[in-house]
C-alpha cells in the first residue's frame, strides 16, 4: 500500500510518500491512522489531533470509517487552502 | 476543462478563446482569485501580517480528478453549457493571479450561481494546500470556517 503525506504532514512525518505492508488487522482509515501513530515519535506528533487530519483512499476523499485494503493509494493531509 | 499548472494565465485571451467556443451562450461569468498582501486582511498592516509570497503545494493525482468531479457537479445542477477552472500551483507573490473559473449558459443566474458553487467546493475540496510566508515566518494557512459554510449553502 502506498501513503502519501501533504503539507504539515508531511513536514512532521519527514517523507512525502513510501510503501507499507498493511498489518491483517487494520482494515479501515482509522485503524491505519491508529497502526501509523505506534511507529515513531514523528508519527505520533503528526496524527494527535485527528479532527484536522483529512484522507483520500485512491484519490477520492473519504471518512475515517472507510474501508482500506492492500494496494490502495491512501493520502493523508490537513483540510485543504486552494483557491 | 480543467487545467492545473505553474505559469500565470491571462484573462483576456482566456476570456476570447471560452466565448468563441461558446458563441451562443448570453451570459459569461469570470472569476479570478489572487494572492492577497495581508495576511489577514481584518489586522493592521504590519511586517507580520504583510505576505512575502506564498507556496501552493498540491496532490497532482488528485486534484485534476477532484477538479473535474467538482465541475461535474455543477453541470448536473446549472444549466451551463461551458465551464472552465485554471489553478496554479508552486510559489506565487501578492497579486498573482492564483485561480481562473469561467462559466458560461444562456441566462445569467445560473452562470453567475455555477461560478461562485465552483469556488466554494474548489475551496473546500480540491486537494491544495497554501503555505504563507510573511515577516513572522512561515506557516501554513490554516481552513476557515467561512468556507465550511459556504460550501454548506449549496445541499
Amino acid at each position: 500500500m502506498k501513503v502519501l503525506y501533504f503539507a504539515w504532514l508531511r513536514q512532521k512525518i519527514g517523507m512525502s510518500e513510501e510503501s507499507i505492508d498493511l498489518p491483517a488487522h487494520v482494515s479501515d482509515v482509522a485503524g491505519l491512522l491508529d497502526w501509523l501513530s505506534d511507529r515513531g515519535p514523528e508519527f505520533a506528533d503528526a496524527l494527535t489531533h485527528r479532527q484536522v487530519i483529512r484522507v483520500a483512499v485512491n484519490q477520492e476523499h473519504v471518512t475515517f470509517d472507510a474501508p482500506i485494503k492492500a494496494g490502495d493509494e491512501i493520502a493523508l493531509f490537513p483540510p485543504v487552502t486552494g483557491g | 476543462m480543467i487545467r492545473v499548472q505553474r505559469e500565470d494565465f491571462d484573462l483576456g485571451q482566456e476570456y476570447a478563446a471560452f466565448a468563441d467556443q461558446d458563441a451562443g451562450a448570453g451570459a459569461i461569468v469570470a472569476f479570478v482569485g489572487r494572492v492577497r498582501h495581508m495576511a489577514d486582511p481584518d489586522q493592521p498592516k504590519s511586517d507580520d501580517n504583510l505576505i512575502r509570497s506564498i507556496t501552493l503545494e498540491h496532490y497532482p493525482a488528485m486534484t485534476q480528478k477532484e477538479l473535474e468531479r467538482i465541475d461535474r457537479e455543477a453541470q448536473s445542477r446549472w444549466p451551463i453549457t461551458s465551464s472552465l477552472i485554471i489553478h496554479r500551483h508552486g510559489k506565487l507573490f501578492p497579486g498573482d493571479q492564483i485561480v481562473l473559473v469561467l462559466t458560461a449558459s444562456p441566462h445569467r443566474d445560473a452562470a453567475f450561481e455555477a461560478a461562485q458553487f465552483l469556488m466554494d467546493w474548489l475551496k473546500t475540496k480540491a486537494p491544495f494546500w497554501k503555505e504563507e510566508e510573511t515577516g513572522a515566518g512561515t506557516r501554513w494557512v490554516a481552513a476557515k470556517e467561512k468556507d465550511d459554510d459556504a460550501a454548506k449553502r449549496w445541499k
